[in-house]
């Protein structure tokens, strides 16, 4: 099924809607085993895209595939109009396409301001030669920094700010990969399971601050299996099965399509609708 | 038992040359291991190659100046030629080839067909002399008492202590910069840094030059005092003394490899004098001699790291509380 073809009449997908990650062919294969073999796969700007599946569906691999984390074996994929197929993770980030993990890695020994100001992107500082004269980034870093206790407010972890990241909660951790991906401006950001393991009071905070990020001009794609947030945040969901997209569409549409029924939700699910 | 003697050497010791080749080399291991998280176990490679790079161009009629800068570059040539490979695999791969290497770095230059450059296992000496004819000290002894040095030790002494001031202010500087949040984020979680658009094999590449390059300043200054080296002195263990005096003085912190430097020499020569006046004074009866004391003395060592680890992992300018912390 071609997502593009069915994605319903949201905003994004109006015809002045721009396609901000285009891949087609995408395929991977562990052993004989094919673990991602998408044909097509469009995310239009300014859209959240829910991206489910049953375990083992791919849906991490694909994001490792599209960030540059491994390889595919085939396929292209292009992010606004720049093609991104085999260039490394770090030259994918700075394209503005940034991406968290399921299992949040936060950098554990630096405390939670320090995460959040590494993450900004063209520091002067970072290059040997100029880290040695502190006028030369002092200025920039200051900027950072502001950018950086404003975006922790907006999290609400701004009163964790001299704590050591690894002293963070699960959920905390969540929310302070969020923050970081957001320092780097990205244009799309690709969430990787971000309520599981978080307790439902923080769980509704980060879909707010989910929902938010569309009012900031980001377009979000992220990993889910909770179908309630899924119905609650996203324009658009999409579907994988063994690999492969099998659906495409509103979460209206996706919850009700016999192939998603069969392969995900179950029966009883779809019986419900 | 005299231990204001035993005392006097190792104040001597910890002040003296080899503290101050060894706070320099475990500057680079810090820099390497202690912020970016690298494994480097060969970093005795990098003071060898240092080491020889100087002594075989002086050697070749080069000057000094233009003999060490020779032993600076092949540090970086080492360190990129072990990093280049070993970089974007997993972290164990460079703690493999670097200890490797350094092994075969040892008994490379003593191989007979390099009799020529290397002097193979006579080694290379009288490069120094060069170094020693610009000693500004008249000859004498410099100190109160016992705890002297004459002009010679003096000199080297003196320049190795600003090249090691000068190291210790110049990671200050890049560890409250931006750049050391970058190696510090490279230590906690590559991948974290790689999604975030962070060129994690450059960085790792740069760590191990920077930290390659004080190494081979710290062979620099030991083959110079010396005036004389061979491949025999350069073994693997210096690489495990470096990461006892970095461990003794605090991992990432920014004076912990200088002062656990001077403490690691105190201790190793005070407890080798008096250990010796126990052997002399028959404390031991036969049961150790005079040659069992070096290896005693490696045992108090071990003990010392073991003790450590336990009680005390942050060293002591290290931050416990950031030794604490769970990485996970």
């Amino acid at each position: 099924m071609s997502t593009s073809a069915s994605a319903p009449r949201t905003a994004a997908t109006d015809a002045t809607a721009t396609v901000l990650l285009e891949a087609r062919g995408v395929r991977r294969s562990f052993g004989g085993l094919a673990a991602v073999d998408v044909d097509e796969f469009t995310v239009f700007e300014h859209e959240i895209v829910a991206l489910i599946g049953p375990n083992g569906a791919g849906k991490t691999t694909f994001f490792n595939l599209l960030t540059g984390f491994e390889r595919a074996d085939e396929g292209e994929w292009s992010f606004a109009g720049t093609r991104l197929t085999g260039k490394s993770a770090y030259r994918i980030a700075r394209a503005g396409m940034v991406r968290t993990f399921q299992i949040p890695k936060a950098l554990a020994r630096m405390s939670v301001l320090d995460n959040m100001k590494l993450a900004a992107t063209h520091q002067s500082g970072e290059r040997v030669g100029i880290a040695l004269v502190r006028p030369l980034w002092h200025g920039q870093d200051r900027e950072v920094e502001a950018r950086a206790l404003d975006l922790l407010d907006w999290i609400g972890l701004a009163d964790k700010r001299d704590d050591y990241a690894g002293t963070l909660s699960g959920g905390q951790r969540k929310l302070i990969e969020l923050g970081r991906a957001l320092m780097t401006e990205p244009r799309l950001i690709m969430l990787d399971e971000p309520t599981a393991g978080v307790n439902p009071a923080l769980t509704e905070q980060l879909l707010d601050r989910i929902r938010g990020l569309r009012d900031r001009g980001l377009t979000v794609l992220f990993v889910e299996h909770d179908m309630d947030v899924v119905s609650s945040i996203s324009d658009r969901v999409v579907c994988m099965a063994q690999g492969a997209v099998i659906a495409s569409g509103t979460p209206r549409e996706v919850v009700t399509d016999d192939a998603v029924i069969d392969a995900y939700l179950g029966r009883q699910h779809g019986e419900q609708q | 038992m005299n231990f204001g003697q035993a005392f006097v050497d190792g104040i001597r010791a910890g002040l003296g040359v080899p503290a101050a080749a060894y706070a320099l080399g475990a500057i680079g291991l810090n820099v390497q291991y202690g912020y970016t998280g690298l494994l480097n176990f060969g970093q005795v490679g990098f003071l060898l190659i240092g080491a020889y790079g100087t002594a075989v161009s002086a050697d070749a009629g080069a000057s000094l100046l233009v003999a060490v800068l020779v032993g600076i570059l092949a540090s970086i040539g080492l360190a990129l030629l072990l990093g280049i490979p070993t970089l974007r695999l997993r972290a164990d791969y460079l703690a493999i080839v670097t200890i490797a290497a350094s092994e075969i770095l040892r008994v490379g230059v003593s191989a007979r067909q390099l009799e020529g450059l290397t002097g193979g296992a006579f080694g290379i000496s009288g490069f120094g002399d060069e170094f020693f004819d610009l000693n500004p000290f008249s000859i004498g002894r410099y100190g109160i008492g016992e705890l002297s040095f004459d002009e010679r030790t003096l000199w080297i002494a003196s320049v190795a202590w600003v090249l090691v001031a000068l190291a210790t202010v110049g990671v200050w500087l890049l560890t409250r910069s931006p750049y050391g949040r970058l190696l510090k984020s490279i230590r906690e979680d590559e991948d974290a840094a790689r999604s975030l658009g962070k060129n994690a094999f450059s960085v790792k590449l740069q760590s191990l030059m920077i930290g390659g390059v004080l190494g081979g300043l710290g062979g620099i200054v030991i083959a110079v005092d010396a005036s004389f080296t061979n491949a025999d002195y350069w073994r693997s263990q210096i690489t495990f003394f470096l990461y006892v005096v970095l461990i003794l003085g605090g991992v990432a912190s920014v004076l912990g490899p200088v002062l656990g430097s001077m403490i690691f020499w105190f201790v190793f020569q005070a407890s080798d004098s008096i250990l010796r006046q126990a052997v002399d004074n028959g404390a031991f009866g036969d049961v150790f001699t005079t040659t069992d004391v070096g290896p005693i003395r490696l045992g108090v060592v071990g003990l010392t790291l073991m003790l450590l680890s336990i009680f005390r992992p942050q060293g002591i300018l290290g931050n416990r509380a950031e030794a604490l912390v769970d990485e996970h």
